[in-house]
């Protein structure tokens, strides 16, 4: 029966159901991801963030939080500069994380 | 030196400033109120950064004033201020005319379960943390031997920084505390998920943001920024918890298979029930007030009563341990004034 | 689950509920959704129990849900709430009953409100002369009439024809309790309990031979919530927030729901067809939904009243398998017959949740 409106869908993010085999592959070929403190300098110094939305913060916690194709799709806003690598003060390569993250998560799209 | 030096407490700070006291070449008399000193240090199994054994600094501060005059299972019944001096009667039966008295009576580890949301006290896998690091010096305890420790949750400012609880005040220690178990759990447990919910991260002493980078790059402990707001119990007797994940702006919930509630420093009622027989003045935050937060910290505004260590505030060990030789050398310097 | 840890709360939350002499006020909706329940409390008070209960035609709505849903300012509500005072104080009675959920948190509210601010008691008191030329004193004591079944609990259980217990098994009835938001969310010290572990449906339940299920949602609203509902937009919303409750409660099977609040039992009730209806899915044995019950209708059908006569025809889930379950007989012929046997004519059925 068609009442005009549904069961709202639910925003929590529940991780007792996130998958973590990608990122725990992603975690041992760079074991810094799990460093990062969300101190937001790589979205904020980001050429490509205002535009396009990308932010190294927000896909590093999407990957954590099971939003995976979120995550890939802000990075396909990328243009692998380096500048958030400059500003990381937990020194994280965040150029090589950001490749490791498309060859693994993209070979799982394939 | 014939002088009666009354120390109020036989915890971290009571022992070194006896110890100190007694280099000087003064006799101290510590009254304890519990079978043995050491204070909450005592039932402390290992302390960040360097997971030394809390034993083997009690035995040392205790080694130091092996000489002293200690009265163990022994309470404060009242204290009469006299013209020069107070003459302090113990519940012991024995009355001292002194000079001096040094109040290092401590904090009271705040009671989780005055925050009913956690359902400390009610779901059995919520523990605190005091009751976890009796675990790890112990063993005993069925909660968390008992069952597969798949995820573990540590939840940070138990009744700190909470008005509503009447604490308003930052405790200091819990979060490097809640670090430093969550590194132990995932020692003991290493494939668990192990989950710190925190406000802000406080890492303010030496090597403890290296503590905090090692919990997260080399034992994976996960940091969720996000106060959790309730606790409840699944059929299968798991701890179900809602926060909300700030960063990613959304709710969060996880089931844990135990759940450490970080419960905080306050001041404690023993030390307040003491200092109102002299009297002395409490602070806003409700511990001991200090004739000057910066200047004179171990001061009291009456004559010759001092204070050492978490009797004025959330305090760390080597910050209590400071406190209580500075605390020694105004007390000499009292002295040698007279 | 460590019960004593309960127990510890529970008496950290009692509050004093008079025995006798109360001023009784009605919800502005039960009566539609649950016909029976009022009537039943006051039969059970007067008849029952021989209490002094007293009752007004010349009461009015509380202004709650106007007021919840942002619709009145604070001082109409006030107003109001002072003019009903005014009728308890004419009446001669000094212990305030609200059978709604919302008008004893509304109660509470301005009560306490009025004892921060006394400047604002002063400028109602004036209001409400303005109004209409009344004068009021302050209730002495303000319930929420459950707390006052709840206190009269086991003298019903003494007198008790039925139990929550299964007839077949012997086995207790697990039972789920759901507390209206604004008995204890706002003032826990109010409340049976306080607001984290209530146990003014606790009690009744322990005390009728039940066992009460403790499931992860147990605290969450019932997704009623005013605005949520009466606007059509927020539907979806709302019953997501009932959706959510029943997926948490279903793995411990319950037998059936109380409740306290007159928007709670209402949705937890319907919204089972809508669900059903939407998901294809319900929650109770055999395709039927779990039965939602208000705490009077409960304590009626232990005391062994007809259930067609306190009204749970007017149930969407279908009541005959708890009825069944305790015992209790019923004449299905009857089931929509009026007090005065009229037919009150049949239900069109569900598709997909089961009703008799």
């Amino acid at each position: 029966m068609d009442f005009g409106f549904g069961i709202a869908p639910s925003s929590t993010i529940n991780l007792d159901k996130v998958d973590r085999s990608r990122f725990t592959r992603l975690h041992e070929l760079e074991p810094d991801v799990y460093k990062c403190m969300a101190c937001g300098s790589c979205s904020s110094t980001c050429p490509a963030g205002r535009f396009s939305g990308m932010s190294v913060r927000k896909v590093i916690l999407a990957l954590q939080r099971g939003k995976e194709k979120e995550a890939v799709r802000m990075l396909k806003g990328c243009m692998l500069c380096g500048k958030c690598s400059m500003v990381c003060p937990r020194g994280i390569n965040t150029r090589h994380l950001i490749l490791s993250i498309c060859r693994i998560y993209n070979e799982e799209q394939q | 030196m014939k002088e009666n030096i009354v120390i109020i407490g036989g915890g971290a700070a009571g022992l070194e400033a006896a110890g100190q006291l007694i280099r000087l070449g003064y006799s101290p008399i510590i009254v304890e109120k519990e079978d043995h000193l050491g204070g909450h240090l005592a039932e402390w199994h290992c302390l960040f950064p360097d997971m030394t054994p809390a034993s083997d600094i009690v035995g040392r501060l205790a080694g130091a004033v092996s000489d002293a005059n200690i009265f163990t299972n022994t309470e404060i019944l009242f204290i009469n201020h006299l013209k020069d001096s107070y003459n302090v009667m113990l519940s012991n039966g024995v009355s001292i005319i002194a000079r001096v008295i040094l109040f290092t009576t401590g904090f009271r580890l705040f009671d989780a379960a005055r925050k009913e949301e956690y359902g400390y006290g009610i779901y059995n896998q919520v523990i605190t943390n005091s009751d976890l690091e009796h675990w790890f010096r112990t063993g005993d305890d069925d909660r968390i031997g008992s069952v597969p420790m798949e995820a573990v949750g540590f939840v940070h400012c138990v009744g700190s920084r909470d008005e509503k609880a009447g604490n308003a005040q930052c405790s200091k220690v819990c979060c490097i505390t809640a670090v430093k178990q969550a590194i132990e759990m995932k020692k003991r447990f290493p494939d668990a998920m192990v989950y710190c919910f925190y406000m802000d991260l406080r890492m303010f002493g030496k090597k403890y943001e290296d503590f905090y980078i090692s919990a997260q790059r080399d034992y994976g402990v996960r940091f969720i920024r996000g106060r959790v707001s309730e606790v409840s119990e699944n059929i299968e007797g798991k701890v179900v918890v809602k926060a909300e994940d700030t960063l990613a702006g959304k709710p969060v919930r996880v089931t844990l298979d135990l759940l450490v509630l970080m419960a905080g420093m306050v001041c404690n009622p023993d030390s307040t029930k003491v200092a109102s027989m002299i009297p002395l003045q409490t602070d806003s935050d409700g511990f001991l007030k200090s004739k000057d937060n910066i200047l004179e910290i171990t001061s009291s505004s009456r004559k010759g009563i001092f204070y050492a260590g978490a009797c004025t505030g959330p305090k760390t060990v080597p910050e209590t341990l400071a406190e209580a030789r500075s605390a020694a050398l105004d007390i000499h310097n009292f002295i040698e004034s007279l | 689950m460590i019960y004593q840890g309960k127990q510890k709360i529970w008496s950290e939350y009692q509050k004093e509920i008079p025995d006798d002499h109360w001023f009784y006020v009605r919800s502005c909706i039960r009566q539609n959704f649950f016909p029976g329940a009022e009537v039943m409390f006051m039969k059970i008070c007067r008849e029952e129990l021989g209490k002094d209960i007293y009752e007004t035609p010349y009461h009015t709505t509380c202004g709650g849900i106007a007021y919840h849903c942002d619709t009145i300012p604070q001082e109409t509500v006030m107003t109001i709430v002072a003019r009903q005072f005014s009728l308890m104080t004419e009446a001669g009675y000094e212990n305030y009953a609200a059978s709604c959920i919302t008008s004893f948190g509304n109660y509470i509210e301005i009560l306490e409100t009025w004892n921060e601010f006394p400047e604002v008691e002063t400028k109602i008191r004036e209001l409400l002369w303005k109004a209409c030329r009344r004068e009021f004193v302050k209730p002495k004591y303000v319930a929420h009439a459950s707390d006052l079944i709840y206190k009269f609990r086991n003298d019903i259980a003494a007198r008790a024809k039925y139990r929550l217990v299964n007839r077949k098994t012997g086995e207790p009835l697990r039972v789920v309790e759901h507390i209206g938001c604004h008995y204890s969310k706002m003032f826990p010290s109010k409340g049976v309990g306080g607001a984290e572990y209530p146990y003014v449906l606790c009690g009744m339940i322990e005390s009728w031979g039940g066992n009460v299920i403790d499931y992860p949602e147990r605290r969450h609203c019932c997704g009623y919530g005013f605005r949520q509902y009466h606007v059509k937009a927020n539907r979806g919303y709302s019953i997501a927030n009932t959706h959510k409750k029943f997926e948490s409660m279903e793995p411990y099977h319950p037998d059936m729901i109380i409740t306290n609040c007159p928007g709670c039992p209402y949705f937890m009730d319907r919204w089972q067809y809508a669900i059903s209806e939407i998901e294809g899915k319900t929650y109770g044995e055999n395709g039927y939904g779990i039965p939602v019950l208000t705490y009077e209708e409960v304590a009626s059908l232990v005391l062994g009243y007809d259930p067609w006569d306190i009204g749970l025809q007017l149930h969407q889930v279908a009541v005959e398998p708890l009825l069944d379950k305790m015992g209790i007989p019923y004449n299905p012929d009857e089931k929509y017959k009026g007090l005065n046997h009229k037919d009150i004519m049949r239900p069109e059925l569900p598709g997909v949740l089961k009703c008799c």
